[in-house]
């Protein structure tokens, strides 16, 4: 008789060990996010464990639309100075502190001021925070902001406890330890091992997630990235290598599911950044000119991307509303570009590409090398770590360097900072005062088919200029396991678990 | 002999000196600028400028040394510019996972390095000799990241028969910990123990033709006397530095095979720390593996002392 109490015992023991196992999520990750502070992150990674920890202010849909979050409504006034937002009163911190307008306003305030925080530029249109009553924010704008609501749709908007960042030493506490108000409570962190998170049951819409327990796992090489998954030790993967593609597909037990991102990869020109701008080829439109008909968009997917890597012609991903057809991608045309280097009176052109060192970045400039010889190009390559070519960058110490951009939902995010004469990203040191005029403008009309029409006059100008050339649009090529049932894969590549579950069998 | 050990610690502490001042300034001489890697995509020339206030990168290298020295002496290894989590913390994270990770292969290695060595050593000539040979040459120039990844795809991939990576704390489950331990401790072993097996041989060979052991054999003392008591204590030696200083390798960090096989031990954070610019986890970590070794030279003279019992009265 002991024996078998024992035995069923053991039975039931395992059948539970096996249930919360089976309501374990795990995700394998390229790299180890950064600091958990969600105004003083940096990394697109850290932004996947967001989604599950932290909820925003407003969230988007597939179509890129936005869609209520911790708001359930929002309005501007009629000149468009007034953002006033309505919020939901069942939300709770997961510290059990409840979440309303002055904890929204206390969050906001902290992005705005916060030495650290790497939002300040983001919400640097607001003027003044007001929480008139516990379900309703106001934010008062210096000028229109047509690029506000999506700022308050990724990390900007996201809602941290109040009483978790009051005291002296805030910053690094909250980055190892936040609490937030979204489906999943942090549990713990080991550096480079895992993230893991707990089901928050008090979560308004806790019912609509099915995971006890979710755990995020950086494993930077792709192989065994794509190993892991096969063996079942993850169920999800978020960026495959494009060169695994067919083996996914090939693979019964796994559902392969790519997007198309928001961001892109794109060629920098140093066109007057410091002494070298002065000596590059490039600083000379025709040249840059030239440069783009000899690249071949198309051949870049196919071969290096395995179909993935959609070309790119504009800053805009094919999801915006702002992507406009009047500029079709390029067609490589050699004879063209040699004419175009002879009027500018070089019939060769010695130069130096940079680039951050990894296989697809330096197949696609070995590539690119290839394709530029043919009219002339003699580029030397320079693949360097990518640290360091940042700080090389910056100080204008490159011709023309390779870079990619994960992609923001609203244009603004994608063009302003690249390409205005102050940009913070704009390494190249390009300025074009008419361009500034229009990105500048084009900051303040909330009406879409008036906003677009702005882009379109800045995109003219960019389109002849060239400071930057887009080459593909970043895929999210994410692998999930069969069983793991209601995964959408969303342009920004943010790993959303509403309605994500295990199939039974 | 108590002396002697104490002139070692005292000798041991310039050493640590000179170890930190180079560390320092090694890394400033890493091109990139730790502000700037973490900014990453994200760049507000403000925050830049106040991060490098913050965290004193505008101060002369000796201010930013001193500085240091200071906190050091505090027992505040600083905090990771990139997590936030405190340098402190992420050495008592990390160090029990590659301890364990270099015991096991230490474990491997002993275990198939010394009786390979002896085999290769006493079976000079023969067939024995030429596949211990072999076995050293490969497990000398295969590399681990290759070996690795065949071995996830063959094991773990195909056969499920153990998981392809990650750690599991020995508290959490025991059994568990070492299935997912096996798989890289016997990848890493393969050089260590085809690096023993080499020196056995070498040892073993001169001890072999050594006085003594004619004077054993002579005296008719069996083979495996001879081979075992005689040879192998006087040939151990070396092999007790060797180990040692091998040993010391292992937990500097096995970056690779932590790497591949997702083991978040010291290597795989000093190497996410030096590509992100990290400084103080860089300074914490390398600071920790100059101490492990300078601690572990000192076991192995001790050790060599008690071995060899006339270095006592040196």
């Amino acid at each position: 008789m002991k024996k078998i109490t024992v035995l069923l015992g053991g039975l039931v023991l395992g059948a539970a060990a096996t249930a919360s196992f089976a309501q374990t999520l795990r995700i394998g990750m390229q790299e180890d996010p950064d600091t958990l502070d969600p105004a003083r992150s940096r990394t697109y990674v850290s932004r996947i464990v967001f989604t599950s920890l932290c909820d925003k202010l407003v969230d988007i849909n597939a179509k890129l639309q936005f869609v209520p979050q911790l708001a359930t409504s929002w309005s501007w006034s009629p000149d468009n100075k007034v953002l006033t937002f309505k919020l939901r009163n069942d939300v709770l911190f997961h510290d059990g502190t409840k979440f309303d307008a002055a904890a929204a306003k206390a969050n906001l305030d902290r992005d705005r001021t916060m030495k650290e925080s790497q939002r300040k530029g983001e919400l640097a249109s607001i003027q003044q925070v007001d929480a008139p009553d516990p379900s309703t924010l106001v934010i008062t704008v210096k000028q229109p902001d047509a690029t506000l609501l999506a700022q308050l749709s990724d990390r900007a908007g996201m809602m941290l406890s109040p009483k978790s960042f009051q005291g002296a030493d805030n910053a690094a506490t909250v980055g190892r330890d936040p609490i937030c108000s979204g489906p999943y409570k942090f549990v713990e962190r080991v550096q480079n091992d895992r993230i893991v998170l707990e089901k928050f049951d008090k979560y308004y819409d806790a019912k609509d997630f099915a995971f006890k327990k979710v755990v995020f796992m950086p494993i930077p090489d792709t192989t065994v990235r794509l190993q892991n998954l096969r063996s079942g030790s993850i169920d999800i993967l978020e960026r495959l290598n494009p060169s695994d593609v067919a083996q996914v597909k090939a693979d019964s037990s796994l559902v392969f599911a790519p997007v198309t991102g928001l961001g892109f990869q794109q060629f920098m020109f140093n066109v007057a950044n410091g002494p070298k701008a002065k000596t590059n080829p490039f600083s000379n439109k025709l040249v840059r000119q030239a440069f783009q008909l000899t690249i071949d968009r198309d051949a870049i997917n196919q071969v290096i991307g395995g179909g993935i890597f959609i070309p790119a012609q504009q800053p805009f991903p094919l999801a915006s509303p702002y992507h406009s057809d009047k500029f079709p991608v390029t067609k490589p045309d050699i004879a063209k570009a040699k004419a175009l280097l002879k009027k500018a009176g070089m019939e060769t052109v010695k130069a130096e590409l940079t680039f951050g060192n990894n296989t697809i970045a330096s197949s696609t400039a070995e590539m690119v090398q290839a394709m530029a010889a043919q009219a002339g190009f003699q580029l030397s390559l320079r693949p360097t770590e990518y640290a360091a070519m940042l700080a090389d960058d910056s100080k204008g110490n490159f011709q023309v360097d390779m870079r990619g951009w994960s992609g923001r939902v609203d244009p603004d995010g994608n063009i302003y900072n690249f390409v205005t004469c102050g940009g913070a990203l704009n390494d190249g040191k390009y300025c074009n005062p008419e361009v500034d005029k229009l990105l500048k403008e084009a900051r303040t009309v909330p009406d879409e088919a008036k906003r677009k029409a702005i882009y379109d006059q800045a995109q003219t100008i960019l389109q002849d200029d060239l400071p930057s050339l887009y080459t593909y649009y970043q895929p999210w090529p994410f692998a999930v396991r069969k069983k793991v049932q209601g995964f959408t894969p969303y342009p920004d590549g943010m790993i959303r678990l509403k309605g994500v579950s295990f199939s039974k069998n | 002999m108590f002396k002697l050990i104490l002139r070692r610690i005292i000798v041991a502490i310039p050493t640590l000196i000179l170890v930190s001042m180079l560390i320092f300034s090694l890394q400033k001489i890493l091109p990139g600028d730790p502000v700037l890697a973490m900014a990453g995509e994200e760049r507000d020339p403000a925050v830049l400028t106040y991060l490098r206030e913050k965290y004193r990168l505008n101060d002369p290298l000796p201010v930013q040394y001193l500085a240091w020295v200071k906190q050091v002496g505090q027992g505040n290894l600083g905090v990771s510019l990139r997590t936030d989590i405190p340098v402190t913390v992420l050495v008592k994270q990390k160090l029990p996972v590659t301890i364990q990770l270099a015991v096991m292969a230490m474990f491997f290695s002993i275990l198939i390095g010394i009786p390979l060595g002896i085999l290769a050593a006493v079976k000079k000539g023969t067939r024995l000799e030429f596949g211990a040979n072999l076995f050293a040459l490969s497990g000398m120039s295969i590399p681990n990241f290759w070996l690795g990844i065949i071995l996830i795809m063959i094991v773990a991939v195909h056969w499920k028969l153990l998981p392809a990576s990650g750690f599991v704390p020995p508290s959490e489950d025991l059994g568990l910990s070492l299935k997912t331990m096996l798989m890289p401790a016997a990848v890493l072993s393969t050089v260590i123990s085809a690096y023993l097996m080499r020196h056995t041989r070498s040892a073993m060979l001169e001890a072999l033709s050594a006085d003594y052991v004619r004077t054993a054999r002579a005296k008719g003392a069996s083979e495996w006397v001879v081979v075992l008591r005689h040879a192998l204590r006087n040939a151990l030696m070396p092999i007790v530095t060797l180990v040692t200083i091998l040993f010391g390798e292992l937990l500097a960090g096995a970056v690779l095979t932590e790497q591949i096989f997702g083991i978040p031990g010291f290597g795989k954070l000093l190497v996410d720390a030096v590509f992100n610019r990290d400084y103080a986890v860089v300074q914490g970590i390398v600071l920790c593996i100059a101490i492990g070794f300078i601690t572990l030279t000192l076991i192995a003279d001790i050790l060599y002392i008690l071995v060899n019992p006339r270095l006592r009265y040196a």
